[in-house]
């Protein structure tokens, strides 16, 4: 917070006391909330590090009895979790290459050059938000099918060096309100916008593509609907469908699946909490009228 | 056009080259196509085999499209307006000078960000009747024990509270857009003598309608397309009660070989989103403000 902001006069008020009333209502709320919303993840840790015994104990424990941590390497263990990491890690990097690369590219062209029907066609690039994805599914896995694709990660990679609207959007947001002389100038010593893209302007936009390949990474990360249909090799598995092996024996190991889950959500959590800023910068910024 | 109109044109066409290829090939391409496999019998190899309205008129009488519209409007009718409402408190909460904000924050949004698979296995353990935390909060309170997943009314109501943990994320969107009001609006309708929900009523909710319909038009997006929690979590159970749109729409593509139908399936979706989507616009022009800035 500002510090500007709490420094304003206290001086008696007779709403004084509604306003303080106001700000207990608040943070009862907020707290409520708070303990509901990270409710999930407080079960998921706490099964994970229960033992078989303690899991059918009825009532449920709260906190588990003895620490099991080798339900970690038990988890890791019964399913090939380091081959389907590999995968994950591989699509999520790539994708996000590709998402940096092309999107600040198309951005430039949609904001830092001035030519005719621009921002028409800007118009259609946000349209395209709303055109639901499954009415392009099909035809995309067919069409992937003939190319040989399908058990490959090329469905899910290729297409993120292809530009995603949402991103354009906010680069472009980001890059306009970069002064326009510093393009000027470069261009009377004889730049062209290929130069002046990655030697002046790809420096200055730098948080903003941290959002893009931040929000990249997140969404090839948590992605489940494209690898379901497009992997079918058990070997080619990611994480996100790779869990479900959990469950396809007869009696689910709620334990285990647990322990696996909590590895899979904790590097999102710790990148999360480090780029915090970026994130709500990110959802804030694209939300923008 | 002058010469350098002409330079800047091709080069701004070259720069936004990687779009107009995606647009065209991931998008209009995929569009028109299953535009035309609607009106075919294919089974994803060989030849599709035209059949005119043939899966249009099938729609109209199976009963598994309709249980799974209604499934789909339930959901979305339910789960937008209450994200909404939670969003709003939770942003106007948020909005008081509370020093551990940065706390309800971080929590708040967290969940957003998690993968919904991962969330969707927690949320079946968290929900199992006998040995879930849920009911076990419940029976504090005097709570019988509620079949979550096993009951057809609740497993749809437990995909809708599940969907209530992306709530976070659009509290901030509020929350940023609420800072944005201009402070003077405030302190002169103080010096009028409103109260709290005065301010509330008649200054924070007339400007925050850009953002409110901004989450209604995602939300219901995201609410038609819904798929991934019920595919985890009851697998469109019990009896077909959270078979959701795009839940059917995948069986038939990728389970049944009906792709013909799937895609008259995706074609119908996407004539929906848009004529809702275009309702809504028309209607928000009612109710949204976009008289002050921020």
């Amino acid at each position: 917070m500002e510090s500007k902001s709490l420094e304003r006069p206290r001086t008696p008020d007779p709403r004084r006391s509604a306003r303080n009333r106001g700000l207990w209502i608040s943070r009862i709320i907020l707290i409520v909330a708070a303990v509901l919303y990270v409710t999930p993840m407080y079960w998921m840790i706490s099964t994970a590090l229960k033992g078989p015994t303690e899991l059918a104990v009825y009532p449920p424990t709260l906190l588990p009895q003895e620490w099991h941590w080798e339900n970690f390497s038990k988890a890791v263990g019964y399913i090939p979790f380091g081959r389907y990491l590999v995968n994950t890690l591989v699509i999520t990097l790539f994708s996000v290459i590709g998402a940096v690369i092309s999107n600040l590219v198309v951005a430039y062209g949609f904001s830092r050059i001035q030519w005719k029907g621009r921002d028409l066609i800007f118009g259609l690039v946000v349209a395209t938000i709303f055109v639901p994805f499954p009415v392009t599914v099909i035809p995309l896995f067919v069409t992937f099918a003939k190319l040989g694709w399908i058990n490959t990660f090329l469905p899910l990679i290729v297409p993120t060096f292809f530009a995603n609207p949402f991103y354009v959007f906010l680069l472009r947001q980001f890059l306009m309100q970069i002064p326009f002389e510093i393009s000027e100038s470069a261009k009377v010593d004889g730049a062209s916008e290929w130069q002046i893209l990655w030697h002046l302007i790809l420096p200055l936009a730098r948080p903003a593509i941290a959002v893009v390949a931040i929000f990249a990474a997140i969404a090839a990360w948590n992605d489940f609907f494209g690898p379901l249909i497009y992997l079918q090799d058990e070997s080619k598995y990611t994480l996100s469908i790779g869990l479900q092996m959990f469950r396809s024996t007869h009696q689910v190991e709620w334990s285990l699946l647990m322990a696996a889950s909590t590895l899979v959500v904790l590097p999102v959590i710790i990148i999360f909490l480090l780029f915090q800023r970026s994130f709500i910068e990110g959802i804030t910024l694209g939300s923008i009228k | 056009m002058s010469r350098r109109e002409r330079y800047n044109l091709m080069i701004g066409l070259l720069f936004i080259s990687p779009w107009v290829i995606g647009f065209l090939a991931f998008l209009v391409y995929p569009i028109i196509s299953s535009a035309y496999l609607s009106f075919t019998r294919f089974s994803g190899f060989g030849a599709a085999q035209w059949i005119g309205w043939g899966n249009y008129t099938r729609m109209a009488g199976d009963a598994l499209f309709w249980k799974s519209l209604y499934n789909t409007a339930y959901y979305t009718l339910l789960a937008v307006p209450i994200g909404v409402v939670v969003a709003i408190v939770l942003a106007v909460a948020m909005n008081q000078r509370l020093r551990e904000i940065p706390i309800y924050r971080a929590a708040l949004y967290l969940p957003s960000v998690l993968p919904i698979y991962a969330l969707s296995f927690i949320f079946i353990w968290l929900l199992n009747p006998r040995y879930g935390l849920i009911n076990l909060v419940l029976h504090w309170f005097g709570v019988p024990p509620i079949d979550w997943l096993g009951n057809p009314d609740w497993a749809k109501f437990s995909i809708v509270l599940l969907a209530q943990l992306g709530a976070g994320q659009y509290a901030l969107i509020f929350l940023a857009s609420i800072r944005g009001i201009p402070q003077t609006l405030y302190d002169s309708a103080e010096i009028d003598g409103a109260s709290q929900w005065h301010k509330f009523r008649f200054i924070t909710l007339p400007l925050i309608t850009p953002v409110i319909l901004y989450d209604v038009i995602i939300g219901l997006g995201l609410g038609l397309q819904v798929f991934a929690p019920s595919y985890i979590i009851t697998g469109g159970g019990p009896v077909n009660s959270t078979l959701f749109y795009v839940y059917y729409l995948y069986n038939n593509a990728f389970r049944y070989s009906q792709v013909g139908y799937a895609s008259a399936l995706s074609w119908v979706l996407f004539i929906l989103s848009v004529v809702l989507a275009y309702g809504v616009f028309r209607w928000s022009r009612r109710w949204v403000n976009y008289e002050v800035g921020s």
